[in-house]
């Protein structure tokens, strides 16, 4: 048997305890769009692209997309999203993964 | 011919009482000549020399553009030319820029739409000629648009920087900037070359009046925290805002000289939680079905029901999710509704007398809109991630049709040129 095939299989097989980046990536885009914009730079919601967030670290930024923001349309994720993904869409968000 | 064939309609007195083009001479254009059997008959030769003509002039292509519409391709800021009757797309305008919740208005001989995108595009397209005809980047940020009753202005509604910017229809040129410190939404025409927009930070709805040399701008307070979007109703009398930031709506008769914030439906939420929501719904002018609106919730999953007339609560109808859009068919006998992420997979239909849902469905993930044919036979969606418009008999519930479209959203066919508020 062609053991780089296996490996290349393995590889390509879904890690289950890691998020599925192209899900979320998706999820940005399409649902985090519907109110900063399909291109993050803003709608209703606020600029959300990597130097609009300045004011975030990986911890905050997670806690705000699982939790939202009372008094504000920034919706709580948490019924939505594990924590695991919560902090992948925050580093997507902090690294420019969008560009 | 004889009177009594004239009486069973021969085509002679169809096209006698037509008003005479200017090009016929003034001889064959006097109203006598319907006496004189001669001049019938050049007449008559006359007419069909020139619809022979016309056919010839204008070639086996010719397309009348009252069955077209266009679909708005999201991601690939391109639309689609569709027609009604053929359930069919016939081609595609590109170079759109982002049209990520794009819409558009037709101008009142349905030729020419005017598309607002996202990113502050103002473009104009000849359906016919299927080709960009003008465009202007008019701001940074913008949320939709609307065409005055006259067909001369198109008014932009912009988040960045807030206002409204009013535009010569023709040539796309600025005729009028009204700042508003505030993201501007609800944008809507009201009779009079009017337009009537709020204010998302101030709470204030505005209602500016281009009838003369400059605007004149008449401001409602109070209207509520954060409306997030309104409709006009067809007659252009009640102008509904939705409320982010309140347990209500809030109605405004513009028929009054100075019209008064009336809230509606005042705690329809009480001693509920709220629930999240995922996606803003959406108010259209598609929300009078028979006496009642039919309007989203927002943070209940629930479309609510007002009395058209005492605007007085009238029902509650528990749906799906948190709904998007509250859509009446077109005679009002049926409100559909589509729902926001994660539940934007599914339909449900209501029955506007018994206020029940009586049919659900699920087209698929990331049903974005809904647009009825003129009088409702068939209802068109966008189900993006189909890649799909989907076409569906509203009385049969039976799908007839899909056609391939990238990221289909908004869908607009050309009969709302007609329509107030759309």
């Amino acid at each position: 048997m062609n053991r780089g095939l296996v490996i290349l299989a393995l590889a390509a097989a879904p890690a289950w305890a890691e998020p599925d980046a192209a899900a979320l990536e998706r999820l940005v885009r399409q649902d985090c769009g519907s109110c900063h914009g399909m291109t993050l730079k803003g709608g209703l919601g606020p600029d959300i692209r990597t130097g609009a967030l300045g004011h975030h670290d990986h911890d905050s930024l997670a806690a705000v997309i699982l939790d939202g923001i009372p008094g504000t349309p920034m919706p709580p994720w948490r019924p939505l999203l594990s924590e695991a993904e919560a902090r992948w869409i925050a580093t997507y968000l902090l690294t420019g993964g969008h560009r | 011919m004889t009177p009594t064939a004239r009486l069973f309609g021969g085509a002679a007195p169809v096209a006698q009482s037509a008003t005479p083009p200017e090009y016929l001479d003034q001889e064959e254009a006097r109203p006598g000549f319907l006496l004189g059997k001669n001049t019938q008959f050049r007449h008559l030769l006359r007419a069909a020399a020139l619809m022979l003509c016309g056919a010839l002039a204008t070639g086996a292509g010719a397309q009348a553009t009252g069955d077209l519409g266009l679909v708005v391709e999201r991601a690939s800021g391109s639309l689609l030319v569709v027609d009604q009757s053929e359930r069919a797309q016939i081609g595609r305008i590109e170079g759109l820029g982002d049209l990520s919740h794009a819409s558009i208005v037709y101008s009142p001989d349905q030729r020419f739409a005017y598309v607002f995108g996202r990113d502050g595009g103002l473009t104009k397209v000849d359906i016919l000629a299927q080709e960009i005809v003008g465009r202007v980047m008019q701001a940074g940020n913008s949320i939709g648009g609307a065409i005055s009753d006259d067909g001369r202005y198109v008014a932009v509604s912009n988040y960045e920087p807030g206002g409204v910017r009013i535009f010569d229809a023709d040539t796309l040129e600025m005729i009028a900037d009204i700042p508003t410190g505030s993201k501007t939404v609800g944008l809507v025409d009201i009779p009079g070359t009017r337009f009537v927009f709020s204010l998302w930070d101030a709470g204030e709805t505005w209602i500016a009046d281009l009838s003369g040399a400059t605007p004149v701008i008449t401001k409602v307070t109070g209207m509520g925290t954060n409306p997030y979007d309104a409709l006009v109703t067809g007659d252009g009398r009640t102008y509904i805002v939705g409320l982010f930031g309140e347990d209500h709506l809030t109605a405004l008769d513009l028929w009054q000289e100075v019209p008064q914030p009336q809230p509606i439906l005042p705690g329809y939420a009480e001693g509920r939680e709220g629930l999240p929501v995922y996606k803003m719904p959406h108010l259209e002018g598609w929300a009078l079905a028979g006496h009642d609106f039919a309007l989203p919730a927002i943070g209940q999953h629930e479309v609510l029901w007002v009395d058209a007339r005492s605007l007085k609560e009238s029902g509650r109808t528990a749906v799906h999710g948190q709904p998007v859009f509250a859509i009446a068919r077109p005679d009002g006998r049926q409100v559909w509704v589509n729902f926001a992420h994660p539940d934007n997979d599914t339909i449900q239909v209501i029955d506007t007398l018994t206020k029940q849902v009586i049919n659900e469905f699920k087209p698929g993930p990331g049903v974005l809109h809904m647009e009825f044919t003129p009088r409702g036979r068939e209802v068109w969606m966008s189900v993006r991630d189909a890649g799909r418009v989907m076409i569906y008999d509203t009385q049969s519930f039976v799908k007839l049709r899909e056609i391939e479209a990238e990221s289909p959203s908004g869908i607009f066919f050309t009969a709302r040129a007609h329509k107030t508020g759309l």
